[in-house]
């Protein structure tokens, strides 16, 4: 496994722990009561796309839709509405997957982006229809903001698989 | 390529495909969704799961807590004496109410006994504080730090110094929800203070609040207050609730647009009372049928 499928470094192997920590502490961050403050970035749905799209075999629709749940839970919302989002965004990022690891990371973000801002698409057509009031075009700030992260979060999460670059001057391969 | 009898190993089992997957899943959101906005059956799950979480979210409030903490240790001097002089100057000037508050309220018994009226119902109140807003870009939703466990029930009313802020709709063991005024789901029947009009009120999101359903020449003003009228048995009658801004008469709908706003701090946060729930007045007797039983026919409402 590579960074990007273009680089020439090798990762080692990922830890299922460390994948269940960052989602955890992704979690937390976002219950953080910011209120409304526009342009916070949804932690869960940056790191469940960052893992669906470089682990597509370990993190799937199924943690998507627990962490939807609670998600729905612990902010109130309507229950089923962060989980279907974040189901549709996980399906979309391991589809995905094979395409977007082709790219540097820019490139990548900027595939990130409209899934992301698809999501909350998904959420805002769901509560327009449950009756909620509109947020305001300043809401879809997090979604921009999430996908500037995904630059540092690549290099966050995929920081315990780095192993130290060895040059064997014999073998120069 | 496999010998008969030998199934090659399983190195490309994956479960199902992922389009399988996605139509499972997605049919269970549906069907979470429906179940929660028709039939509000999952209150349940919601009470487990959040008395689960409670801790990680108390963890992800104590940075918040203590920033505010800090923000207050380091607001000026100044400033605290302006709102010392302010507190004091309010003080003074409902003196003279509190002072004659007792008298009045015999008087007014006595008065109420010669009448022969059903006296008022004393209200009850718990202190809470608000905690933070709820992060729900769609609702206007506050959390309180009070729950099941303070005696605190949905369906109970929430005021502030100043006026309504809004209804608990939601209640866990050791917090509760608040659905502010401003909800777009929130409605609150009112009347004009000045003209006795009884009106619904509902929230209008952003903020404001509109009086529904009174016809293009109702006897509204700008500047009217608007006081629970008390006739849902959740509100008590008299507390006031918001202030009329602007009224859009257009002749060509029936109704007039009314916009008010809300007199409470009601998107501030602080120190809230929660009112105890108030029990709906019997029915009077005549109105029974013979041999119906006391409790039919009457009903709290909510909301």
């Amino acid at each position: 496994m590579q960074p990007t499928h273009s680089s020439r470094r090798i990762l080692l192997p990922v830890k299922s722990w460390f994948i269940a920590l960052s989602l955890a502490s992704a979690l937390l961050l976002n219950l953080v009561p910011l209120g409304r403050l526009p342009g916070v970035p949804d932690w869960v749905a940056l790191s469940l796309a960052f893992w669906c799209v470089h682990q597509p075999l370990k993190v799937g629709m199924g943690a998507a839709f627990f962490l939807g749940l609670i998600m729905d839970v612990a902010l109130g919302t309507l229950m089923g509405q962060h989980a279907l989002a974040y189901v549709l965004l996980a399906f979309a990022a391991a589809g995905w997957s094979r395409r977007i690891l082709w790219f540097p990371l820019a490139q990548q973000a900027l595939h990130v982006l409209p899934m992301l801002l698809a999501m909350q698409l998904v959420m805002l057509a769901t509560r327009m229809l449950a009756g909620g009031e509109f947020p305001g075009v300043l809401w879809f700030l997090s979604s921009f903001s999430a996908a500037a992260l995904w630059y540092p979060a690549t290099y966050v999460l995929l920081l315990p698989q780095f192993q130290p670059v060895e040059r064997d001057e014999n073998r120069p391969i | 390529m496999s010998v008969v009898g030998h199934a090659p190993p399983p190195f490309f089992k994956r479960g199902p495909a992922p389009l399988a997957r996605l139509v499972f899943f997605v049919t269970v959101c549906l069907v979470l969704l429906v179940t929660d906005l028709r039939f509000h059956t999952l209150e349940w799950a919601r009470v487990v799961v959040a008395t689960v979480v409670w801790p990680l979210q108390r963890a992800a409030y104590a940075p918040v807590e203590a920033a505010g903490g800090l923000g207050q240790y380091l607001s000026s001097l100044a400033t605290l004496q302006g709102e010392n002089a302010d507190l004091r100057r309010r003080q003074l000037a409902t003196a003279n109410q509190l002072l004659r508050q007792d008298h009045l309220e015999q008087e007014n018994q006595r008065l109420r006994a010669l009448l022969d009226m059903k006296a008022r119902q004393p209200a009850e109140g718990r202190v809470a504080e608000v905690l933070y807003a709820a992060r729900d870009p769609f609702a206007r939703r506050v959390v309180i730090d009070k729950g099941t466990q303070d005696g605190i029930a949905a369906g109970q009313a929430v005021i502030d110094d100043v006026g309504v802020v809004g209804q608990v709709t939601r209640v866990f063991p050791l917090m509760s929800e608040v659905t502010l005024l401003t909800d777009k789901d929130q409605a609150i029947p009112v009347q004009v203070q000045r003209s006795g009009l009884r009106a619904v009120l509902a929230g209008a999101g952003a903020g404001s609040l509109e009086l529904k359903f009174l016809a293009a020449n109702a006897e509204v003003e700008p500047g009217d207050i608007l006081v629970t009228s008390g006739l849902d048995g959740v509100y008590l009658p008299g507390l006031p609730v918001a202030r009329v801004v602007r009224i859009d008469r257009d002749q060509s709908f029936s109704f007039a647009r009314i916009h008010c706003a809300p007199l409470a701090g009601v998107e501030r946060h602080g120190h809230v009372l929660v009112l105890g729930g108030r029990i709906a007045p019997p029915a009077p007797e005549e109105a029974r049928e013979p041999g119906e039983k006391a409790g039919k026919g009457r009903r709290i409402k909510r909301k």
